[in-house]
């Protein structure tokens, strides 16, 4: 098969679709042999390789072209979330269009280092001060917004995307060690602008005993599920943890607890290699990439992609702090996949698109 | 603005190559380290982790085992389990008690005393521990409760076994009752026999009886869940029911001695001689012990214990009586057996006796005197003045020893605990009191007066070895033990204390004689139930001057002159020859022994070995001479 003229790249696409069936498993253990759950899952795996397919036939340039519309879109879009929400008078992070419910955060995911990436390749890089002042700026205020919704997971994937970009774009060390210094300085601040159960989580990560029954309770169960996996693990819907509700969100943020509890360390192993397989292959493609907007997208997207997957397990695993980053692909839920799905459809269209161009 | 030098795209190139150079270590190395983390997890702490998933959701439930049942020799019940619904809860799942009974109010009937019990046990109880709301749910209630359970945290539903005694007061004093399980006894007891049990033997047979009758406790492991709530069971080790009792008590002879006694104080011990097994223990007035088990209200704790006639009271195992002329049945043995004392020579009795050197008249029960008195007429015409000879010729320390060979002033070793030992008075103990044993002292110790104490049961034991011929056969209440799952039985071996020590048996044979003239010639003071006897009793009636019973507790001034009577004694035996039945009954300020106690006692023997209860003792009667 031409794989190159259906513009997919079968390495990421085999991948992706592995992943996928070992969450259909997962998710029918973790949501306690839900059907319905399951089907939705897979409804929506449907959907997020049907989006893929669709964005992978896009050629880069129309996504260059489009993104600054797609960012300017979207911050309306993330400030009308805010607005309903001041209205409401409480968490708001989706917009309900009547036939589904969509959130702007997700979008944004993807809209931030479009944009940082459509705008620095404008000029030659390294960025001048005032271009990065500029982009930083750019990455920044979403991010906020974001994180004000709340939803810090989110803000710090819109965060880290922009970041990617912006290090990949070739910003000096001076910069960097500058930036540092000014968000160590910044962190008491951003501290203030947290919630308090964002705050407890952040705190209970560094002493998750501290508070057995109360916000160390998580972590704790989690941890307990992914150790009692053992190296065989429990075998596939024997996780106790998950189907005595020890575990918090067992098919959604948690789904690696489960995971790892049914399939030990073996399965554990084989799931980290299949997305470090992912991102490796999503670094390539952004190394073999022709020109500054799609390396620097291609770039940003592996490293954002990365990202999720490791702060979920690091969650999981008790090595950081709980941030609701749900893990790519394996957790049920909604817009999240699709996005994924998104990313690895603009990846496939830098890809394959490639050698066409030239 | 897209004007690039290509010099620069291979710049930018490389540096973009770089970067990246960069962060692909970085992630190679977290994810390295990821790596590590589950190795970690899963491997080297998975025994740890291992253990807290058990411990997360397994739970060892402890199943009570059902208490072994109480009968009476013909199998009648005494002591049972029912079912009940209880409504329990575990203050450490609930958010809101207050809201959560205000919910429950309108699922279940919760009154006033139910809330104050709960709320005590609140304050004294872990916060971990099941609490009782309420008991004796209908089924109606409980099943609005097991259809909302899902609504409600730290609600349980129990079917609970509960003590249960059918028959209400009868024979309380030697059943006993359980209740809640105290403090101290929670000191005392091994806390892993008693996982899940609420309640403990308190008094009686379910005391001393409590190890027999507790059973094992069972084990379910079983899965929960995070909120607690059992789902499947892993692992079940079955409860080992308590072993049931079966009595020597017949409970239609207590029945019966209980409604003889009526409304009068005082106790019934009937005994089967050969054998020790007491037939009957009856202490009246008795009580209900069913309030008892899930713990008594203090109004009516109060009105038990200020009860002027002491229900609480165990008179047949504790009550300190003068045994009066009843002692006169063992002391006529003494004055064959003892060579102070010439039995065969009659004396002068003019109704009254004083001691050498002393003006201090004793008197004769009978003003004019009973005129010349052998052994046998003094025995059966209950003749005081013979015993005062008596007792001055053998003088108090000879006096004990001889009774004290029949059990007195010693705990019988009964199977129930706390029992009184009486008194057997002697100079020694006179002595160790810091006081003179007087010469007096001796004389009305003939007469069962002074400071000689009996309990109703060192009577009946006492009687009982007369009966069987000085073998003294030790009272037994629990006659097998009986394993309800296999059907073993266990029979109790009736254990032996030391015979009387006889010189000659002849002399107890006569002394029986001398007893059944008591009841079956017209000179006997017990002839008004001997006369229309179908079989031979033997018996003597006693009437004794009111002492203070145990606990030391005085009769209220105020409810004197009825209390200040004579307490009214009768011991006896049936059939003389081939006894079945040993009797003593005291019935407290009854008067005389002959017409208050001796008829209670003819019932129970009638009952025993006529198997019916007679006409009318006594009422169309002879006119009775002897009226002691």
């Amino acid at each position: 098969m031409d794989w190159q003229r259906l513009h997919l790249d079968k390495t990421l696409l085999f991948a992706l679709l592995g992943l996928a069936v070992i969450s259909l498993f997962v998710v029918y253990s973790g949501s306690a042999k839900d059907v319905n759950a399951t089907l939705g899952h897979f409804m929506r795996l449907l959907l997020g390789f049907a989006v893929l397919i669709m964005v992978a036939q896009l050629r880069p340039e129309i996504i260059e072209r489009w993104a600054p519309y797609i960012f300017i879109g979207g911050m309306l879009l993330l400030m009308a979330v805010l607005t309903i929400g001041v209205i409401g008078k409480g968490a708001q992070r989706w917009l309900n269009l009547g036939l589904f419910r969509f959130q702007p955060s997700e979008l944004m995911k993807l809209a931030v280092p479009m944009m940082l990436a459509w705008f620095l390749a404008r000029d030659t890089l390294p960025p001048t001060l005032l271009r990065l002042a500029a982009a930083f700026f750019m990455m920044v205020v979403p991010a906020f917004m974001i994180m004000k919704q709340p939803d810090l997971g989110t803000a710090l994937l819109v965060f880290g995307a922009g970041t990617f970009v912006l290090f990949l774009a070739g910003i000096r060390w001076r910069i960097i060690l500058l930036l540092l210094t000014a968000s160590v300085i910044a962190v008491p601040f951003a501290w203030n602008h947290l919630h308090d159960y964002q705050r407890q989580r952040v705190l209970t990560m560094f002493n998750p005993e501290a508070d057995p029954l109360g916000t160390g309770y998580h972590t704790i169960q989690a941890m307990i599920a992914v150790g009692s996996g053992g190296i065989y693990g429990k075998g596939w819907l024997n996780s106790s943890q998950a189907h005595l509700d020890y575990l918090p969100e067992s098919s959604t943020d948690f789904i690696f607890a489960v995971f790892a509890e049914e399939f030990g360390l073996i399965g554990s192993l084989l799931l980290v290699a299949i997305y470090t397989l992912i991102v490796a292959r999503s670094l390539l493609i952004a190394y073999l990439a022709k020109d500054t907007f799609t390396r620097l997208l291609a770039g940003s997207l592996s490293l954002t992609f990365f990202l999720s997957f490791f702060v979920n397990m690091g969650m999981v695993t008790g090595i950081l702090p709980i941030v609701g980053i749900p893990l790519p692909v394996m957790s049920y839920g909604g817009t999240s996949i699709v996005t994924i799905m998104t990313t690895f459809g603009i990846l496939m269209s830098i890809q394959t698109h490639r050698k066409i161009t030239e | 603005m897209l004007n690039i030098p290509i010099k620069d795209h291979f710049r930018e190139s490389r540096l973009f190559n770089a970067r990246l150079t960069v962060v692909a270590t970085v992630v190679l190395v977290l994810i390295l380290a990821l790596f590590l983390r589950l190795a970690y997890l899963q491997v080297f702490a998975h025994r740890h982790f291992e253990t807290l998933s058990q411990a997360n959701r397994v739970k060892l439930l402890p199943i009570p085992p059902p208490r072994g049942l109480i009968l009476d020799r013909h199998g009648f019940i005494l002591a049972q389990n029912y079912p009940v619904y209880t409504l329990e809860i575990i203050p450490e799942q609930v958010d809101d008690i207050n809201a959560l009974i205000e919910e429950l109010k309108q699922v279940v009937n919760l009154n006033e005393a139910d809330l104050k019990n709960f709320r005590k046990q609140l304050r004294e109880r872990p916060r971990f521990e099941n609490l009782l709301l309420r008991s004796h749910l209908t089924q109606e209630e409980a099943a609005r409760v097991a259809v909302r359970r899902t609504y409600f945290s730290g609600v349980e539903l129990e079917a609970r076994l509960q003590r249960h005694y059918p028959l209400a007061g009868l024979g309380v004093h030697f059943l006993g009752y359980v209740a809640r399980i105290n403090e101290q006894e929670l000191e005392r007891i091994d806390k892993a026999a008693y996982r899940g049990m609420r309640h403990i033997g308190k008094l009686g047979v379910e005391l001393s009886y409590e190890k027999v009758l507790l059973g094992q406790v069972g084990f379910e492991k079983v899965e929960t869940n995070a909120h607690g709530r059992s789902l499947r069971i892993l692992e079940r080790i079955a409860p080992v029911a308590g072993k049931n009792l079966q009595l020597s008590i017949d409970a239609k002879l207590q029945s019966l001695a209980e409604q003889e006694l009526g409304k009068r104080r005082g106790a019934v011990i009937a005994m089967d001689p050969l054998t020790g097994g007491v037939l009957a223990f009856v202490s009246t007035p008795t009580y209900d012990p069913n309030p008892f088990v899930n713990g008594i209200d203090p109004d009516s704790y109060h009105a038990l214990l200020n009860d002027p006639d002491k229900p609480l009271i165990n008179r047949a195992l504790n009550g300190l009586y003068a045994p009066g002329s009843t002692i006169k049945a063992f002391l006529g043995l003494a004055a064959m057996e003892k060579g102070e004392f010439d039995a065969n020579k009659p004396i002068t009795c003019p109704g009254w006796f004083t001691l050498p050197g002393s003006s201090h008249q004793f008197r004769d029960w009978k003003k004019a005197g009973h005129g010349v008195m052998n052994l046998h007429d003094a025995v059966v015409q209950s003749c005081d003045v013979y015993f005062y000879k008596l007792a001055v010729a053998m003088e108090i320390d000879a006096m004990k020893k001889f009774l004290a060979a029949f059990g007195f002033g010693k705990k019988t070793s009964v199977d129930l605990q706390n029992e009184s030992e009486g008194l057997l008075p002697s100079v020694e103990w006179k002595q160790a009191r810091g006081q003179k044993w007087y010469p007096g002292e001796t004389v009305v110790v003939g007469i069962g007066q002074g400071p000689i104490l009996v309990t109703p049961l060192q009577l009946a034991a006492a009687t009982a070895a007369l009966a069987n011929h000085g073998v003294r056969p030790k009272p037994q209440l629990v006659r097998a033990i009986v394993d309800a799952k296999t059907g073993a039985v266990r029979e109790m071996p009736t254990e032996f204390f030391t015979p009387i020590p006889l010189k000659d048996k002849q002399h107890l044979d006569i002394q029986i004689q001398n007893l059944v003239d008591v009841v079956h010639t017209n000179k006997g003071t017990a002839y008004r139930i001997g006369y229309n006897a179908p079989y031979k009793i033997a018996g003597k009636t006693g009437t004794a001057q009111v002492k203070s019973i145990a606990q030391g507790q005085a009769y209220s001034e105020k409810l004197t002159p009825e209390r200040f009577r004579d307490h009214a004694l009768f011991i006896s035996f049936a059939p003389a020859g081939d006894p079945k039945v040993a009797v003593a009954v005291i019935v407290e300020n009854g008067g005389h022994g002959s017409s208050a106690a001796a008829p209670i006692a003819r019932k129970l023997m009638d009952h025993v070995i006529l198997g019916k209860a007679p006409t009318a003792i006594g009422e169309a009667g002879p006119a009775i001479e002897n009226e002691e």
